[in-house]
Order: structure tokens, then C-alpha cells, then sequence
């Protein structure tokens, strides 16, 4: 069978069989009642000839399934639309070579993991001179001034900073993403900087685990990183778009 | 057990230079007093309650000594002149200081000596509350046994502690011998503990007395179905360290994190004020028969695990000093350590299983904390199941007590109920498929895994000494540990630490010190 980029369905061993696997928990007892409910889940998901090949009670009135079935409707590939960072990912040394030909001075980059969020490990691999995985970090670019401020600090702390420092992008990193937590204080920056006439003079950027290029745009930022990127995406992106925003 | 080589003299050497490093900081503190310190005496007194604004009474009494500028003369002097003087209980004490009845720093003085034997005797009574706790442990301990092997931690996070009550009731009944109730993000950084029952919390759950209350009765219950003993975890960090440690010798609780150097490197809390903090809360926990996790397995979240693993043994080195000069039994200290190899890395295994093999055996009675892979851990869970695997594998291998469970989705979100039971079920399966094999381990000589031992070691010496040379302080504010600098005077609470006056006195520290 041909793949039909109308109709793409899962590809278990064959193409079109629209197999899928999946695992959950169902809080009810593990016995014949509570397989016949984890089929009827499948189902639910649309799934045909759902099989449940393991269960196991986890406590009294929850078990543990795995699960497979056969999805069929598929999507319509050829017309989705995504929306992304475009720009193409230059390594550090590019950036600094590109900088060099075409930046004036050195620009300014404040960073940090706000809100009530303690975690440093994404702000960190972005911006210590360490980086991560083998992508150093902000600090050591040639060209660019780094401030990692750290963890917990508040928006508006954040926003004295970068008046002070005078930056030209500002890195947000959310890790704690519970009951949307950081969907409020993100989108709390952007009416901060509003508030103080710096929208318009100052790159805004995010990042997280989960945070998608389409999240950040909707929160008025600039742009968002997800997982899988590093420094070198991120400086890639800025330095392009400083230039084509005139913002040097 | 299996063995490595190792150099006995760098140990002993390491050992010399952290006794000095510690006896340094410890002329500081024993100088010093903090509002942490003062409201955890409150708190040993029966203080207890918030006022209607949410503010808790032992912050409200350590207020009006600071508002008085008597924090240096310390809450004892005070208290117990006004119990005596108007023959109040403490709680009545504190409560018209709230309302403003009472102004105890303006109070004619009793007789120095009556006062102090007010508070002695108060002082004895919280301490026989405390020690009561600790033979209801060991009581259970005799009658159930208690686990050989590792035992195994898991969290529970979910912010709402009815809800973590169920979670954490699965995790016992399917194998988890401590269960560690995640705090809520930013609570650290509280200058107060909150108050009640609470059920809302991001990535945790509030510390609580009352928190702490509910799920030590849901553990007990699942021990008494299971005729096993499961242990209780919190965290005693951040700015109310004693405090919380009072709090959980008064709940029973087994398990404290209690790092000061973590709280200055990852939380910038003030150095001076977290270090003085942390004896009286060692001294606490030491007392409580409660094991402590020290932090340092962190360092390697943002340094690299190969590069800096000697600043993780030279902390603990450190952190072990610290705890004997609470009082602290090397029974109790389960000092950190953490699988954070890059898996990209060749024969990464080899050389943690080096590392975990040396930390065991320079710390052989300690129940070493050993914390899983998150650093490396992805969306790709298959993957993730994999590395926990080696992690457990480490474990077993080399003997660590305190094994902090991997979940396969560490890098996704707070555990799901059924990531838990995988990890149980992966665990448990590696301890008993390799039980024994630690038993026919020699380490080749010369090999791998002695090189790295004595490199690891060297180096950490050599940061040691530099340690010592510079003084902790000024060591921590060049940023020794994690690629952190923290400035002596900069971060959270210092405006809480006051210089003793001659008039200070504390009983509880003699009460509890060593004391059990």
C-alpha cells in the first residue's frame, strides 16, 4: 500500500495498519470488568481491535494497562501548517564570524528562570559558558554580553535588569509547568514590559520544556524554545532578527 | 562487599583539612543566632497557631524581639522571664505579644537563675516529646525488622496532601520503603512555615506540621498492613531549617534534606545565616534519630559529572563535619551523591560505578543518598527505563542505602502512578536478580576504576586545602562548588542573623547535641 500524505495513519509493521501502543491507569480493580473498561478506552480513542496485553493492579481500585489498537482516521499531512523559528541554526563560531561582520558593538543578553520557578538547568545550558551538550553557552559567544540571573526571580526584578543593563533580548526559561503556572507569569512580563514602553525595544524569548515557537507567539513573546534546543538555535535566531528588526 | 583500592592516607588527609574548614565555620556559629533559630525554640515551647492574617505566632514573638532589637539576647532570656513574671504558658505569651498586650522585652527581670530553671524544665518536656518519637520508631523498627539492601525512595508531588496520601499509600503497598513529599516550588524561600492541612501546591506539597501529621498516620497504617516500618521524608532547607526539623521530630518524620551549601548555591540563601541554621536543625535531626540527605549530588546538574566529581566527595567530606560537630552519628548522615554521566560518554558506567564504589567505601557506615539520572533524561521514556536500569545497577553493585528512584518520565512531569510502579518493578527486580554480585567483585588493580578513584580523590584534596586556605566563606563566594559564586553578604535572610549577646542562652543545644 502506497502512503497517502491525505490520510497518514501510525506505522506498526506495515503502512496503514494504524497500529499504536499506549499505557494508563484506570482507577478501578484489576479483574475482567477492568480489562473489558481499558478496551472500551481504546475505543473511545477511536481505536479498533484494541488489545490489552498486560494489566497489574498498582493499589486497591487502580491497574496498570498496556494496550494496543489500530487507529483509522489519519490526518491530512500535506495540509498542516506549523508554526516555527525559521531561522537555519549557525554554530558558535558562525555567530561570532556573523557578528563580527555585521554588529557594531556587542549586544546584551539577560536571562533567567522566573516566577516562583527554582530551576536553573534550562536557563543554564543555554546560558553558562558550559552550555549543554556540547553547545556552549551564551558567555562564551565573542560577541555577546550574558546575565543569567538565575532562578526565582520576578518579572519585575527582571525587567530593573535589563533597563539597567540595557539589554537587547531578554530569556525567559519555565520548567514548572503544573496547573499552567507559567502561562500566567509569562504572559505577566509582556504586560510588564508594555507597561513600561519596552516591548517594541527589546527581543523577548522563551523557553521550556514545554514551550512550543506557537505558545510563545501567542503570548506575545518573540519567540519559543522547546526541548532539543540549544544556544546555538537560540543565538541563531536573535542575531538575525535584531538585524532584520533594525533593533542595532 | 566488593572493594577498590584506595589511597587510606588522601582519606585521612581529606578528612584533617575538612575538620579545620569546619571548625572554622563553626567559631562563627556558635557566635550567632537567627529568627529561624529563635522561632524553633518557640516552637520547642508549645508555640503554635497563626493569627488571623496567616502569620505564625513563633514568627509573631521572634518579630517583636527584632522589632525591640533584642534578637541577640535570644527568645529563652525573654520567654521565660514573662511566663514567669505573669504566669502565662508560652502560647499565652505569644498570644498577647500578637495583640499587644504584652511587651516581654520591657518586663522586669526575674532572678537570671529562675529563669533559666523555667526554662529547663519547659526545655525537658518538648525534648521527652521528641525522644518519645524516637523510641516509637525504634519500637517499630524491632518489631517489624527493618529492610536490608537499599531502600527504596520515591516522591509524591502533587500539592495536595490528600491527594498525595493516596499516592503515596500505592507506593508502600508496591515496595517504596521512604516516601519524600516533594516541597511546593518557592517554599524555601519562605521566611515563615505555613500553617494547616493545605491541598494547593505547585510541584509540592507545603510543609506542614499538619501536613506531616496526615501522612505519617496514612504511612503508619500501610506499616501496620505491611509489618514493615516506611519511612517519612521532607525537606529541612531553605530558610526555616530548624524550624522544619523541630517540626518533623514532633511528626515522627525519618528523613530530612538538610544541606546549607545547597541553599546557598541553588536557592542564594545567605550563607552566614543558613550555616548557623543548619547546626541547630543538625542538632535536631541528630537528636530525632532522623537520617539527613545532604545536597551535592546537585552540583552535578550544572557541572559536569566527570569534571567536577571531586567537588561533590570534597562536600561531603565537609557536610560530614558539619554533622559530627552537631552531634550527628555517621548513621545518620546520608551524604549525596548522583548518576549524572553523560550517556554519550564512553565506559560512563564504568566510571560511576567507580565513583559510587569510593564514596561507599570512604563513608562506610553512612547511608548514602544516591540520586538517579535527570540531567540526561529525555522524552524518549524507553530510553529513560534504560538508564534508570544502570542506575539501580550502581546501587546494588556498590551498596548505597538511600537509592532515590528514576522515573522514566523524569523528563516529562511529576510521576504518574503507574511510572512509579514501573520504577518499583524495575528496581526490585535488579536487587534481587543481582544480590549478591557485590559479594564477587574485586576491582582490578591499577584498572580504570582505581585510576579514577585516585584522581577523583587527589583532586578533591587539592580543593580541600584550597578550601581551607581561603575559608569556606570566602571559598563559596568564588565559586568553588557548582560554577556558583555567592557573595558573604548577598542572598536571602541575612537581615535574620544577629551576633549573640553575653546574655544569649539556648538550652535545647545541650539538651540534644549527642544526646541519645
Amino acid at each position: 500500500m502506497n502512503n497517502d500524505l491525505k490520510n497518514v495513519l501510525p506505522y506498526g509493521d506495515t503502512m496503514n495498519d494504524g497500529k499504536v501502543q499506549l499505557s494508563f491507569t484506570l482507577p478501578v480493580n484489576d479483574d475482567a470488568k477492568g480489562i473489558e473498561a481499558a478496551k472500551l478506552t481504546c475505543k473511545n480513542m477511536g481505536l479498533d481491535n484494541a488489545m490489552c496485553v498486560h494489566h497489574n493492579k498498582l493499589d486497591e481500585g487502580y491497574t496498570f494497562y498496556v494496550c494496543y489498537g489500530q487507529l483509522r482516521t489519519g490526518v491530512d499531512y500535506e495540509n498542516i501548517k506549523v508554526v516555527e523559528v525559521e531561522t537555519e541554526t549557525m554554530d558558535m563560531h558562525e555567530v561570532d564570524h556573523f557578528m563580527e561582520e555585521k554588529y557594531p558593538r556587542n549586544i546584551v543578553v539577560v536571562g533567567a528562570s522566573t516566577g516562583t520557578d527554582a530551576h536553573t538547568v534550562g536557563i543554564d545550558a543555554i546560558m553558562n559558558m558550559k552550555g549543554f551538550a556540547g553547545h556552549y553557552g551564551l558567555e562564551r559567544y565573542e560577541m555577546i554580553d550574558a546575565y543569567n540571573l538565575g532562578s526565582q526571580v520576578t518579572n519585575e526584578e527582571l525587567i530593573a535588569k535589563a533597563i539597567e543593563l540595557k539589554a537587547d533580548v531578554i530569556l525567559v526559561s519555565q520548567t514548572v509547568t503544573q496547573k499552567d503556572v507559567h502561562i500566567e507569569n509569562m504572559t505577566n512580563l509582556i504586560e510588564l514590559l508594555e507597561a513600561h514602553n519596552l516591548r517594541d525595544k527589546i527581543l523577548v524569548i522563551c523557553g521550556g520544556p514545554r514551550i512550543s515557537h506557537e505558545l510563545a507567539k501567542e503570548l506575545g513573546y518573540d519567540a519559543g524554545f522547546g526541548p532539543g534546543k540549544f544556544a546555538d538555535d537560540v543565538a541563531s535566531y536573535f542575531v538575525h532578527e535584531l538585524l532584520d528588526r533594525k533593533m542595532i | 562487599m566488593g572493594h577498590i583500592n584506595l589511597d587510606s592516607e588522601l582519606v585521612k588527609k581529606a578528612r584533617t583539612i575538612s575538620k579545620e574548614i569546619a571548625d572554622d565555620v563553626q567559631s562563627f556559629v556558635d557566635q550567632h543566632t537567627t529568627v529561624a533559630t529563635e522561632r524553633t525554640i518557640a516552637r520547642l515551647f508549645g508555640i503554635d497557631g497563626v493569627d488571623e492574617m496567616g502569620v505564625p505566632y513563633p514568627n509573631i514573638i521572634v518579630d517583636h524581639l527584632v522589632t525591640n532589637d533584642k534578637l541577640n539576647q535570644g527568645l529563652c532570656l525573654f520567654l521565660g522571664n514573662a511566663m514567669l513574671k505573669e504566669n502565662l504558658t508560652a502560647q499565652e505569651v505569644a498570644l498577647k505579644v500578637a495583640s499587644n498586650e504584652l511587651d516581654i522585652t520591657t518586663l522586669e527581670m526575674a532572678p537570671i537563675k529562675e529563669i533559666q530553671e523555667k526554662v529547663n524544665s519547659i526545655a525537658q518536656e518538648a525534648v521527652l516529646k521528641i525522644r518519645k518519637n524516637r523510641e516509637t520508631r525504634e519500637n517499630y523498627l524491632n518489631k517489624w525488622g527493618d529492610k536490608e539492601g537499599p531502600y527504596l525512595y520515591v516522591i509524591v508531588a502533587t500539592g495536595n496532601i490528600y491527594e498525595d496520601v493516596v499516592q503515596a499509600k500505592a507506593a508502600a503497598r508496591q515496595g517504596a520503603d521512604i516516601i519524600a513529599v516533594i516541597r511546593t516550588t518557592g517554599q524555601s524561600l519562605l521566611d515563615y512555615v505555613p500553617y494547616g492541612p493545605t491541598t494547593e501546591g505547585f510541584g509540592g506539597t507545603y510543609a506542614t506540621q499538619e501536613n506531616f501529621k496526615i501522612m505519617r498516620k496514612a504511612l503508619d497504617e500501610v506499616g501496620e498492613e505491611q509489618n514493615r516500618y516506611i519511612r517519612l521524608c521532607n525537606y529541612c532547607s531553605g530558610l526555616c531549617m530548624p524550624e522544619i526539623a523541630v517540626m518533623g521530630a514532633f511528626e515522627r518524620l525519618d528523613v530530612m534534606l538538610n544541606d546549607a551549601l545547597y541553599g546557598i548555591l541553588f536557592r542564594d540563601i545567605n550563607m552566614k545565616r543558613t550555616l548557623v541554621d543548619q547546626y541547630f536543625s543538625r542538632i535536631i535531626n541528630g537528636f530525632a534519630g532522623v537520617i539527613i540527605n545532604t545536597g551535592e549530588d546537585n552540583y552535578l546538574t550544572t557541572a559536569d559529572a566527570i569534571e567536577a566529581a571531586h567537588t561533590v566527595l570534597a562536600s561531603q567530606f565537609i557536610n560530614e563535619q558539619f554533622a559530627l560537630n552537631a552531634g550527628m552519628p555517621e548513621e545518620q548522615m546520608g551524604l549525596g551523591h548522583a548518576f549524572e554521566m553523560d550517556p554519550e560518554v564512553e565506559n560512563s558506567f564504568v566510571l560511576e560505578l567507580a565513583q559510587a564504589q569510593m564514596a561507599r567505601q570512604i563513608f562506610p557506615k553512612a547511608p548514602l543518598k544516591y540520586m538517579p539520572p535527570t540531567k540526561y533524561m529525555t522524552g524518549n521514556i524507553f530510553k529513560g527505563q534504560v538508564q534508570d536500569a544502570l542506575f539501580n545497577m550502581v546501587t546494588i553493585m556498590t551498596g548505597q542505602k538511600l537509592h532515590l528512584l528514576g522515573m522514566l518520565t523524569e523528563a516529562i512531569h511529576t510521576p504518574f502512578i503507574s511510572d512509579r510502579y514501573l520504577s518499583i518493578e524495575n528496581a526490585s527486580y535488579i536487587f534481587k536478580a543481582m544480590q549478591s554480585l557485590s559479594d564477587e567483585i574485586e576491582y582490578k588493580k591499577d584498572g580504570i576504576m582505581e585510576k579514577r578513584c585516585q584522581e577523583v580523590l587527589e583532586k578533591a584534596v587539592e580543593l580541600l586545602a584550597e578550601i581551607k586556605d581561603n575559608g569556606l566563606f570566602n571559598a563559596l563566594e568564588k565559586g568553588i562548588f557548582a560554577d556558583v559564586k555567592r557573595p558573604i553578604d548577598g542572598g536571602k535572610g541575612l537581615e535574620g542573623v544577629a551576633l549573640k549577646d553575653e546574655t544569649y542562652f539556648n538550652p535545647f543545644i545541650k539538651l540534644m547535641k549527642g544526646a541519645y
